[in-house]
């Protein structure tokens, strides 16, 4: 899955600029601030393409805590990383989109949702919509980038990949089964610097309105799994939840995929 | 013409051994500074080499008793020849010690030729193999040239092609023990060996003190690059400890890596070290090579690195990684090298600045930042084990006498069985203590043997913090690495405790009467030495004392005390994981099976896991506390009927 050489006018053309968006993750047990799953994934991504020039972006306050989580970012072998200062509550997506926008990247990776605070896996999708980028979710690797082109390789359950193409500049965000990051060290985490970029403070009105309280564990139904054979047991054990129904619509003009996605929606009574 | 000739000869090798020297301390001065007292040591080196040095050497007699002879010969020799043949001060006794001092020399050489007959593999080849003729050249010559200065031959004996010839052989001789001493022959480990005993970094070891704790590195500066990426980043006292190294191998014979087939040979690793700091490759050394890795593909100099981030460079990751830094190597070494302390330097490197631990390496140290322990286990779980034993926790009580430091065993299922045993024990002596629970967190032990020096000292100042609030008087655990930490590495931290491993508590209980054992009923059992009880802490007895409280009598292996072979488990190596021929613990259940031993009383959790893994094991492992434990009467019980084995002391005094 090695990205193949690039073409010689793609390197002709210098270096493909990526940014990669990286937010304060949330350890599972002890709650504290480090670098992100997800994200850290899409750093590692993002190192292993050829010929990358790799902008590290975080929107959201400075403190002591999350300093030493983005310094985690820095570890894995950065000098800088610039840093879009946000007070508390506000909504970083405008934020985002105007240091973007005026950054110009190629190519933006992420991760799927934030380990902390809404966590909603929105922000790719509402940048994307504001800055009119395609977007690609659930990457397993970028396999090549050439004239404008990434071919994208997606990860589906159960280990499917499917291969994409997509026209630069995207938005692309990444799988667990992405590459696990390398290790951050000590060093170079706490010489790299960070870069301070202005940016509009847009406050999220919506949250106001919110009641925020701590996620319950909750209550998990068993599965029970009457299998005749090891390969089903196996089959169950290693199956990601799928939907049951549903249906494959291609070569169908845009008209009638709408209209079979509206019935569907009033169907589940997400549109009344 | 003799008389002549000697005082040019003599005095020119004299010149060139001071340029030489001067060449020598330059390239040792390239390394960091580290500030020593240059003339107390000076003034304490005699001493340090005549009693510590020469009780390891003494080890084996045969050796000592040669290089006495040989060494003490040279050195008389040496100083009587500069005054009776440079300066021409032959009268009285002069000539006649000189000539009594060559021939002790040349009797050493003698012995020196007989080893290098048939030489052990740990022996280096090459130039050291014309070492024993050298000696003798330098002997014998001295000797023959003294005979006329003394009047014992003619003036004018022989013709001058004799003359000749002996001017040649004195040439020769000189040549070795003078211009050799600072250019780099063999001889060059009694220049470099006596300085390096006068400059040592750990002064302490002197005089029977023991200095085994990690030097903290300082963190304070953030420009500055961590650990040793290169040469001339070791202090320049380590790089003349290198210098120092005999190849006498061995580091090499007790390395249980290197017998393991693993990429590690200590003794080639000072060697590269001394490559390093002078240039060039190691295609000149004629030792035993890293176990396969051929002699001649790496290379390095002063201020290039030492680990390449790809490609070869001097040393390959791996040969560090390999250490169990069980200090075997320390201990064996006669010229007192810390080969320990330079491995945990490039590692720290590698982990601090190349972020490459390799293996399980990272994962384990984000675990530690992340959740204080190496398993990544919730760190409210600590106490999970212990939920049927009520224990006093310190933050309810304030104050006990024995603060009981659990480890990270306590989420290990077997160690468990040692913690409720060590309990039951504690509680049957009606012992005051009392745990941290939750608010413990890893020693930091291993983050410091994986060169995370950030982790541990992040680690050691909280635990030092939560230690502070509590009243204790002294600490008791029975993990030896965390005994070890806490004992020596947490002083430089400002955590300054008495702390005791459970084995020496347990046999002071037992002397103070708290303890009564049943009689033993079991079969054979041998004792293995922790390494970080052992050689790190002394600690050989209580264990043994205490297995002879329960009746036991220890089988001892062949390589017990401070000969202990390591278990595999120590200085992260079993997370490092780097492949081998064989497993080290494997090695060491053989040597238990040779004794003959039904179980095997081990007293560190890192040993257990090691040794209770090896499959197809001839012996049982069990932990001091547990053997304690299962022994255990009630006082009452005990006087009841007093058994005879079990208390045969208590009974003789009684009577």
């Amino acid at each position: 899955m090695q990205p193949e050489a690039q073409a010689p006018d793609a390197q002709a053309r210098g270096a493909l600029e990526v940014a990669v968006l990286v937010s304060i993750g949330r350890h599972p047990l002890t709650g504290r601030a480090r670098r992100a799953d997800q994200d850290a994934r899409g750093v590692e991504l993002a190192m292993s393409l050829d010929k990358s020039r790799i902008t590290l972006v975080h929107a959201g306050v400075l403190d002591e805590e999350s300093e030493g989580a983005l310094r985690g970012y820095l570890g894995m072998g950065f000098q800088a990383l610039t840093l879009v200062e946000q007070p508390p509550g506000a909504d970083v997506i405008p934020a985002l989109a105007s240091a973007l926008s005026e950054a110009k990247p190629q190519l933006v990776i992420t991760g799927e949702r934030a380990e902390q605070g809404e966590g909603s896996g929105l922000l790719p999708y509402l940048l994307a919509e504001r800055l009119g980028w395609p977007m690609v979710s659930g990457l397993a690797n970028v396999e090549k980038v050439e004239n404008g082109v990434a071919t994208l390789l997606q990860a589906l359950p159960r280990g499917q990949r499917r291969r994409l193409q997509v026209r630069l500049p995207a938005i692309v965000t990444v799988d667990g089964a992405a590459s696990a990051a390398r290790q951050s060290a000590y060093g170079p985490a706490r010489r790299g610097e960070m870069r301070l970029a202005e940016a509009p403070a847009v406050f999220d009105e919506a949250s106001n309105d919110w009641t925020v309280q701590a996620a319950r564990k909750r209550p998990k139904r068993l599965k029970i799994v009457k299998a005749a054979s090891a390969r089903d047991r196996f089959k169950a054990a290693a199956a990601k939840a799928e939907g049951g129904g549903g249906q494959v619509l291609s070569d169908v003009t845009p008209e009638q995929g709408a209209e079979a996605i509206y019935k569907l929606l009033k169907e589940e009574a997400v549109l009344r | 013409m003799l008389e002549t000739l000697l005082p040019i000869l003599i005095f020119s090798a004299l010149g060139l051994a001071v340029i030489g020297a001067w060449r020598r301390i330059r390239l040792w001065r390239q390394g960091r500074p580290s500030p020593v007292p240059i003339l107390k040591g000076l003034a304490a080196m005699p001493r340090r080499y005549l009693v510590d040095l020469h009780h390891v050497v003494g080890r084996d007699k045969v050796m000592s008793n040669t290089h006495v002879a040989t060494a003490g010969g040279f050195v008389l020799a040496a100083v009587l020849m500069i005054l009776v043949h440079g300066l021409g001060l032959a009268q009285g006794v002069l000539g006649w010690a000189l000539l009594v001092a060559s021939a002790i020399m040349f009797v050493g050489s003698l012995f020196v030729a007989r080893r290098r007959r048939n030489p052990p593999a740990r022996l280096s080849k090459g130039p050291w193999m014309r070492l024993p003729k050298s000696l003798m050249a330098f002997s014998l010559s001295v000797f023959l040239i003294t005979l006329p200065t003394v009047g014992v031959l003619p003036a004018d004996f022989g013709s001058w092609i004799l003359a000749v010839a002996l001017a040649a052989v004195v040439t020769w001789g000189l040549g070795e023990m003078f211009f050799g001493m600072t250019w780099g022959g063999p001889m060059k480990h009694a220049f470099a060996g006596a300085l390096h005993l006068a400059f040592h970094r750990r002064a302490e070891r002197f005089g029977g003190g023991r200095s085994t704790g990690l030097k903290a590195l300082n963190l304070d500066d953030p420009k500055v690059s961590l650990g040793v990426e290169t040469p001339s980043d070791f202090t320049w006292n380590q790089l003349l400890g290198f210098d120092a190294c005999v190849q006498c191998g061995r580091c090499e014979a007790v390395c249980p890596a290197f017998a393991a087939g693993q990429p590690l040979n200590p003794k080639k690793l000072i060697q590269d070290m001394v490559v390093g700091m002078t240039g060039g490759s190691d295609a000149n050394y004629a030792g035993s090579p890293y176990p396969d890795k051929p002699v001649g593909e790496h290379h390095g100099d002063p201020h290039g690195p030492i680990v390449a981030r790809e490609g070869k460079a001097l040393v390959d990751a791996e040969t560090l990684w390999s250490c169990t830094t069980c200090r075997a190597c320390v201990e064996e070494c006669p010229m007192m090298i810390e080969h320990v302390d330079a491995i945990v330097d490039m590692r720290r490197f590698l982990t601090l600045e190349h972020g490459n631990t390799p293996n399980k390496g990272a994962e384990v140290l984000d675990n530690l930042i992340a959740t204080d322990n190496p398993g990544g286990f919730e760190p409210g779980s600590r106490m999970h084990w212990a939920a049927d034993l009520n224990l006093p926790v310190m933050r309810d009580v304030k104050q006990a006498d024995v603060l009981l430091w659990l480890g990270d065993g306590a989420f290990d299922m077997r160690n468990q069985r040692t913690l409720r045993a060590l309990i039951k024990v504690l509680r049957g002596a009606g012992v005051d203590f009392a745990v941290l629970g939750n608010e413990e967190r890893d020693s930091g032990d291993v983050a410091r043997r994986l060169g995370d020096e950030a982790t541990f000292q992040s680690l050691a100042k909280r635990n030092i913090a939560t230690l502070s609030q509590y009243r204790f008087q002294r600490i008791v655990t029975c993990d030896p690495h965390s005994f070890h930490v806490l004992k020596n590495e947490y002083g430089e931290l400002g955590g300054n405790y008495e702390v005791f491993h459970h084995s020496t508590y347990i046999a002071e209980l037992y002397e103070a009467g708290r303890l009564h054992f049943a009689p033993w009923k079991g079969g054979k059992v041998t004792y293995h030495d922790p390494c970080y009880l052992g050689r790190y802490n002394g600690e050989y007895e209580a264990p043994r004392n205490v297995l002879r409280a329960l009746g036991i009598e220890v089988a001892e292996m062949a390589r017990s005390g401070f000969r202990s072979r390591c278990c595999g488990g120590g200085g992260g190596a079993p997370i490092t994981d780097i492949p081998g021929k064989q497993r080290i613990p494997d090695m060491r259940m053989n040597d238990v099976k040779e004794t003959g031993a039904e179980l095997v009383a081990v007293g560190c959790p890192q040993c257990t896991a090691m040794l209770e893994g090896v499959v197809d094991a001839t012996a049982e492992i069990r932990d001091i506390a547990e053997l304690v434990a299962d022994a255990l009467v009630p006082e009452s019980e005990a006087r009841a009927q007093p058994t005879g084995e079990a208390r045969i002391a208590i009974k003789e005094v009684a009577s």
